[in-house]
């Protein structure tokens, strides 16, 4: 039963893949349909394979490798070429009751640093929101802010400051 | 030979000068109107420390931007305030303040210092100060408290001389949080860390000092205890947690907390117990700080779309904003009289520190830098300092509050930046 379930998932995989080289698309992997049986077997996928974070072998490593999600200039809104990321370690959250994960927003330098701060804080707030909706539970994950703090990117440029508005995934 | 240095640009007061005291970089970079000039005359036996008391002395009083200090050459025999002034010659220079002073040994490599002032268009004697024997160490402390004295009796105004101000450094990819006197000198480190550290904000009581770290991959607010030099955490709950302000009697803390969603103010006591909601809103509350008298919080919010300057009640309850003009204004400070609030404004692009006076609703732009942040008013009121950019690298900054009057002050290190001046020092 297990091993069809990784065979179908891999099937999914390989499909999304073919059509989607830049593997965004928010098809889900694993079997949700299947109760706690499926939630668990997400789990068991971990333990069989791997750690699907970490183990380059595992099915689900692609998918959770991108853990970005990039912010226009004082928006928290999260664009639709970033909906991929939020939506699949959404899915692992919501697979993996057990997982945690904390999400850092982050600012750009311009203007006060507390300010940016909040603003960070809005960006995380934003992405755990969604993944709430999408089935990720509260407690699992805890967003907070490192404003203009770590930036990324130092130069005083449109492009850095863009890398620089940006919540990221943090396991 | 950095004294005569010294001397001659601030003599010369054109553009930018600077001297070079122990690494500490001092450029006095405008100067007020009315300054009153003063020839403070090396004291006698004065070269037992370096740099001496009247280099020091003359520093603080040029960063006041109040006196002109007149470039009095060495006497041999030294002159001291044993000697019966030539009021004449004085006159004669263009000096209207004169001081003289001496340096005496008092055994056990400690030092005594007295000094007296005179006026010297009237002719008069003004008044005289004795200072306990110290160690040369210490004679930099007297050298500050002298210049406070000179200041007061002159301007009629408290100086904030021997105060410290607490600020960040980056070097590298190291912070420090530090304390220094307010020349930026005598510098202390409270903490050292690979992580971020931000908002500095010092106790009423000039014991503690609270700010936010990013040690445990998240922003937390500590109290840093300068007496016992132990640290602990105050506000750390889920989320982020940034922004503290000491409440005037320093028993509370207004901080930003995300741990409801959203950025909102919060109050904590002082030991990090009792935490509760000061005010609701879906937008970003932060940047708080209380009135003098305790009765408001000045906060910065977006609730009307950008940034703005708030004050609602400590207790909690309505908002008003208080900044009116501009579309971006964050990083509220209050003077000591409740009178003024200094602020960041940003316009076309240029972050510069604003003064705004409560009374009257008037906005006058201190600045003509474009990336300044964390104006913090001196504890008399007077001056404000601030972070700043010069050549790519943060330096600190103070303006007078007519703006008239600057200096900059950077300190060997990559980046400085978030300072908070101190209080007055208890006696």
């Amino acid at each position: 039963m297990k091993k069809t379930l990784i065979a179908l998932s891999l099937t999914a995989l390989l499909t999304a893949c073919a059509s989607d080289p830049e593997g965004q698309t928010g098809a889900p992997i694993t079997d949700s349909t299947t109760g706690s049986g499926g939630t668990q077997s997400g789990i068991d996928t971990g333990t069989m394979r791997g750690n699907p974070l970490t183990d380059p072998k595992h099915p689900l490593y692609q998918r959770l490798q991108a853990r970005s999600v990039f912010f226009d200039y004082n928006s928290d809104a999260i664009k639709s070429e970033y909906m991929p990321v939020v939506e699949n370690h959404a899915q692992f959250l919501r697979d993996n009751p057990n997982q945690k994960v904390l999400i850092q927003g982050n600012a750009d330098d311009r203007g006060s640093r507390e300010y940016n701060l909040a603003l960070g804080q809005r960006r995380a707030d934003a992405i755990k929101s969604r993944m709430t909706l999408l089935g990720a539970r509260s407690g699992q994950i805890e967003s907070v802010s490192l404003g203009e703090e770590k930036p990324r990117c130092t130069s005083a440029t449109e492009a850095c400051y863009g890398e620089n508005r940006r919540g990221d995934l943090v396991y | 030979m950095a004294r005569t240095l010294l001397r001659f640009l601030i003599l010369a007061a054109i553009g930018a000068s600077s001297a070079v005291s122990a690494q500490v970089t001092i450029e006095i970079v405008g100067t007020g109107s009315n300054q009153i000039p003063i020839a403070i005359a090396p004291f006698a036996g004065e070269e037992a420390s370096q740099p001496t008391l009247t280099d020091i002395i003359e520093a603080d009083l040029a960063r006041s931007g109040r006196f002109n200090n007149l470039y009095v050459p060495p006497q041999n025999p030294s002159l001291s305030e044993a000697n019966t002034p030539d009021y004449m010659s004085w006159k004669a220079r263009g000096a209207d303040a004169l001081v003289l002073g001496s340096v005496n040994s008092a055994g056990g490599g400690r030092y005594a210092t007295r000094f007296h002032l005179y006026d010297v268009p009237r002719q008069q004697w003004l008044d005289g100060r004795d200072f306990p024997a110290v160690a040369p160490a210490q004679l930099r402390a007297v050298a500050h408290r002298a210049a406070d004295y000179i200041y007061e009796k002159f301007t009629g105004e408290r100086g904030v001389f021997s105060t410290r101000i607490a600020f960040v450094t980056k070097t590298g990819r190291n912070f420090q949080l530090i304390v220094a006197d307010s020349d930026g000198e005598n510098r202390q480190v409270l903490s050292n860390s690979p992580e971020p550290i931000i908002s500095p904000t010092w106790a009423p009581n000039g014991k503690s000092i609270a700010y936010v770290a990013f040690d445990s991959k998240k922003p937390v607010v500590y109290v840093h205890n300068l007496e016992n030099n132990g640290r602990r955490a105050v506000a750390n709950f889920t989320g982020s947690n940034s922004a503290p302000a000491w409440s005037p009697d320093g028993q509370r803390l207004a901080v930003a907390l995300s741990k409801e969603g959203g950025t909102q103010l919060y109050m904590v006591n002082a030991d990090g117990s009792g935490v509760r909601r000061l005010a609701s809103s879906s937008a970003i509350d932060t940047e708080p700080v209380f009135s003098p008298d305790g009765q408001s919080i000045y906060f910065t919010s977006d609730r009307g779309g950008g940034p703005q300057i708030y004050r609602m009640p400590a207790s909690g309850g309505p908002a008003q904003r208080v900044t009116q003009s501009g579309s971006y204004n964050v990083s509220p400070d209050i003077s000591p009289d409740g009178k003024w609030l200094t602020y960041v404004a940003r316009d076309s692009g240029r972050f510069q520190v604003a003064l705004l006076e409560l009374g009257t609703g008037q906005v006058q732009v201190l600045t003509d830098t474009a990336h300044d942040e964390s104006p913090s008013f001196a504890p008399n009121g007077k001056m404000i300092l601030y972070a700043t950019e010069s050549g790519g690298r943060g330096i600190l900054a103070a303006t007078s509050i007519d703006g008239r009057s600057k200096y900059r002050l950077s300190v060997p290190a990559g980046d400085v930046r978030e300072p908070n001046w101190g209080p007055f020092p208890a006696n």
